[in-house]
């Protein structure tokens, strides 16, 4: 018998080239999802070293960052966001990388569209100059974010010298109560293990609730475990992952599809197999969540207040506290559901895939956005646009006041026109609260999609769970 | 990149926990193509107020820091946002390293391929040059790669651990990509086994 392992060691083990003497192992990348922000350096080392794209196969490009949401023959783009958006283009047909451009219909945010077109299978790894490629680990795949020298290695070799990570199971008994989402588990874990709870380590999410998430619930679960600290989150496949998978663009038909299942099918943690850490977490005490602070562990239940820094367990912690409340221009103790909201976004890498976009109209359905309010939905691609148009939720968010927009990253960080004004308080579906995130002086509080819906309507953070859909 | 061996300056405290790559370096300054001229930039939002003014709160306005070419951070310092700008920024600026109680994991790295040295101390070191740092003006520090040795002529000396591959590459300025295509047979021959998205 040969040692258990967990689901980690496996897809780990499968993809190490080698362990050189002076060198950490090298590990190879099956996939390299490619945007126009962390790239051009990358591509200009490249060109300054006369090396080649190593796989230009395995490597895919789109622009989502800097693009605008607004109709593209209406908008004038900035000079800046142009060239970069044009650089990529010229860097993509220079190297013979396939871009998802903007004309196309499969475009979208990167973290969405990998796993849509089915490029994103599970055992694979996966790399990105973006630190939310830990979206993809929903697949049990090993998936992470690297800088853009880290980009230029593995456009020039297609692996990366990497020390092993360590690995923490985040095993989360129990079912998650009625009106409780995935963002709310995600939420609540960070508020626990704090924003560097996982630093060091990959996170396997296990048990009930987890098993019972949809592919989508498992993305933005997995998607903000960078915001833990952690180097990736996965979440071993099953029937719901195949089921995802089977009939995708990009996934493998046929005896293909045959012979990769076999394969994927193994891919999960053995009995007894080690863990660094194991954090046990009861779903059932999982509620709703809205952020208070500049971190996204800085979060409390919608039910609950703003804490008070004079309870914080340290010094630091307590002057972090006080610092991210005179951001935030709020005071401690007042009711989250007295919090009033200026903007709402619903989007990003996060939350902007069909199931979150069904989820915040069933919300609005029959209501009206508060008049004092504005709120836009950012569908993560163009594929989920469609089909979110074809259901008729559009008509339920612009018929609520919504503004309905073409996809991107958008105001998830503001690097488009979508940004939120000196003072203005937003009620966002997206990944970091952090300072400035969405625009200076901006002030961000992540909720759920349904959370962020129901502000909406009312204006102020309210608790979704007692919400009456009409 | 240029190798990190021995440095010796003036240490700037910044006493703040999660400071994360967004304040380093603004999204709005992402949009350039270039990997050179970010210092102007760092920390853009706290160092000047919204019409481009030098913020005289800010801890690197205040003239006793000029020059300054090491970073006392505290925890977790560089978390979030993959950007590699974060690095690029600090470097620009003229900071040879950051020392602080722990670091995030993409930015550590991506410091490590761009010749910043981050230093890991324990919380109390830190503490004690945070204090050291903010009482003497003209505070400074030697860090000593070599010896993975940091210490001051005031009877401060602490040891850090550092990842020996990412030190080898910081000593003598290496270039990885180099260093990885040494195994190109072993790559090709992993490639020609290797069966996923075949």
């Amino acid at each position: 018998m040969s040692k258990p392992r967990s689901l980690f060691e496996k897809v780990w083990d499968e993809h190490v080239i080698c362990t050189p003497s002076d060198q950490p192992p090298l590990i190879y990348i099956d996939l390299h999802l490619v945007h126009e922000v962390t790239s051009p350096q990358a591509f200009d080392g490249l060109r300054a070293a006369g090396r080649k794209v190593r796989r230009p196969e395995r490597t895919i490009a789109t622009v989502d960052h800097n693009n605008p949401t607004t109709p593209l023959a209406l908008t004038i783009l900035e000079p800046i966001s142009e060239k970069q958006m044009e650089t990529l283009r010229k860097n993509c047909r220079e190297f013979g990388i396939q871009l998802f451009d903007m004309g196309s219909e499969d475009r979208g945010i990167v973290h969405v569209i990998g796993p849509e077109l089915g490029f994103t299978q599970p055992g694979l790894t996966i790399v990105c100059g973006d630190s939310h490629t830990s979206t993809h680990g929903a697949f049990g795949a090993l998936a992470f974010g690297i800088g853009t020298s880290e980009v230029e290695h593995v456009l020039a070799t297609q692996c990366v010298p990497q020390q092993k990570p360590r690995t923490m199971q985040i095993d989360v008994k129990g079912k998650l109560p009625a009106g409780v989402s995935a963002k709310d588990l995600a939420l609540g874990i960070i508020g626990k293990i704090g924003t560097d709870g996982g630093t060091g380590h990959v996170l396997e999410f296990t048990g009930e609730a987890i098993r019972a998430l949809s592919m989508e619930g498992r993305m933005t679960l997995c998607n903000m475990s960078i915001e833990a600290g952690a180097r990736a989150g996965m979440v071993a496949p099953d029937e719901t992952t195949f089921a995802y998978l089977k009939g995708r663009q990009h996934a493998p038909q046929d005896a293909a599809w045959d012979k990769a299942l076999a394969h994927w099918k193994t891919l999960h943690t053995d009995p007894g197999a080690h863990y660094d850490r194991i954090v046990e977490i009861d779903a059932s005490s999982f509620a709703p969540y809205v952020t208070w602070g500049t971190n996204p562990g800085m979060v409390v239940p919608v039910t609950g207040e703003v804490p008070d820094p004079t309870f914080a367990s340290t010094d630091a912690d307590r002057r972090a506290a006080e610092r991210a409340l005179e951001y935030m221009a709020l005071s401690p103790h007042t009711p989250i559901q007295t919090i009033k909201v200026d903007r709402v976004f619903i989007g990003s890498c996060t939350n902007s895939r069909i199931e979150d976009l069904r989820a915040a109209a069933k919300v609005i359905k029959g209501y009206h956005v508060d008049s004092r309010v504005q709120a836009m939905v950012v569908p993560g691609s163009q594929k989920i646009k469609a089909e979110a148009e074809k259901e008729g939720l559009h008509d339920i968010f612009t018929t609520a006041g919504f503004e309905w927009r073409e996809s991107g990253c958008s105001m998830c960080l503001a690097m488009n026109p979508d940004v939120l004004q000196p003072g203005e308080r937003c009620a966002s579906t997206s990944n970091r609260n952090f300072e400035g995130r969405q625009g200076r002086d901006g002030r961000t509080h992540l909720v759920s999609p349904a959370m962020a819906a129901a502000a909406a309507v009312t204006g102020h953070f309210t608790d979704v769970r007692h919400w009456e859909y009409r | 990149m240029e190798p990190f061996r021995q440095h010796t300056g003036i240490v700037v405290p910044l006493d703040r926990v999660n400071v994360d790559t967004d304040q380093i370096i603004p999204k709005q300054f992402l949009k350039r193509i270039e990997r050179t001229g970010f210092g102007q930039f760092l920390f853009n939002d706290w160092r000047f107020t919204p019409d481009g003014t030098p913020n005289p709160e800010f801890i690197l306005n205040a003239p006793r820091y000029k020059g300054a070419s090491i970073l006392l951070a505290a925890k977790n310092f560089g978390c979030g946002s993959s950007r590699e700008h974060a690095p690029w920024a600090l470097g620009d600026y003229g900071f040879r390293a950051v020392i602080a109680p722990s670091f995030a994991d993409i930015f550590s790295n991506n410091c490590g391929k761009n010749g910043l040295l981050t230093v890991v101390l324990t919380e109390s070191e830190v503490n004690k040059l945070m204090k050291r740092a903010k009482e003497t003006e003209g505070y400074q520090l030697t860090i000593d790669l070599e010896l993975k040795q940091v210490y001051d002529d005031k009877g401060f000396s602490a040891s850090f651990e550092i990842d020996e591959f990412r030190r080898r590459c910081l000593l003598d300025g290496l270039d990885d990509i180099g260093l990885t295509l040494r195994h190109e047979a072993q790559i090709t021959a992993y490639e020609q086994q290797h069966t996923a998205l075949a």
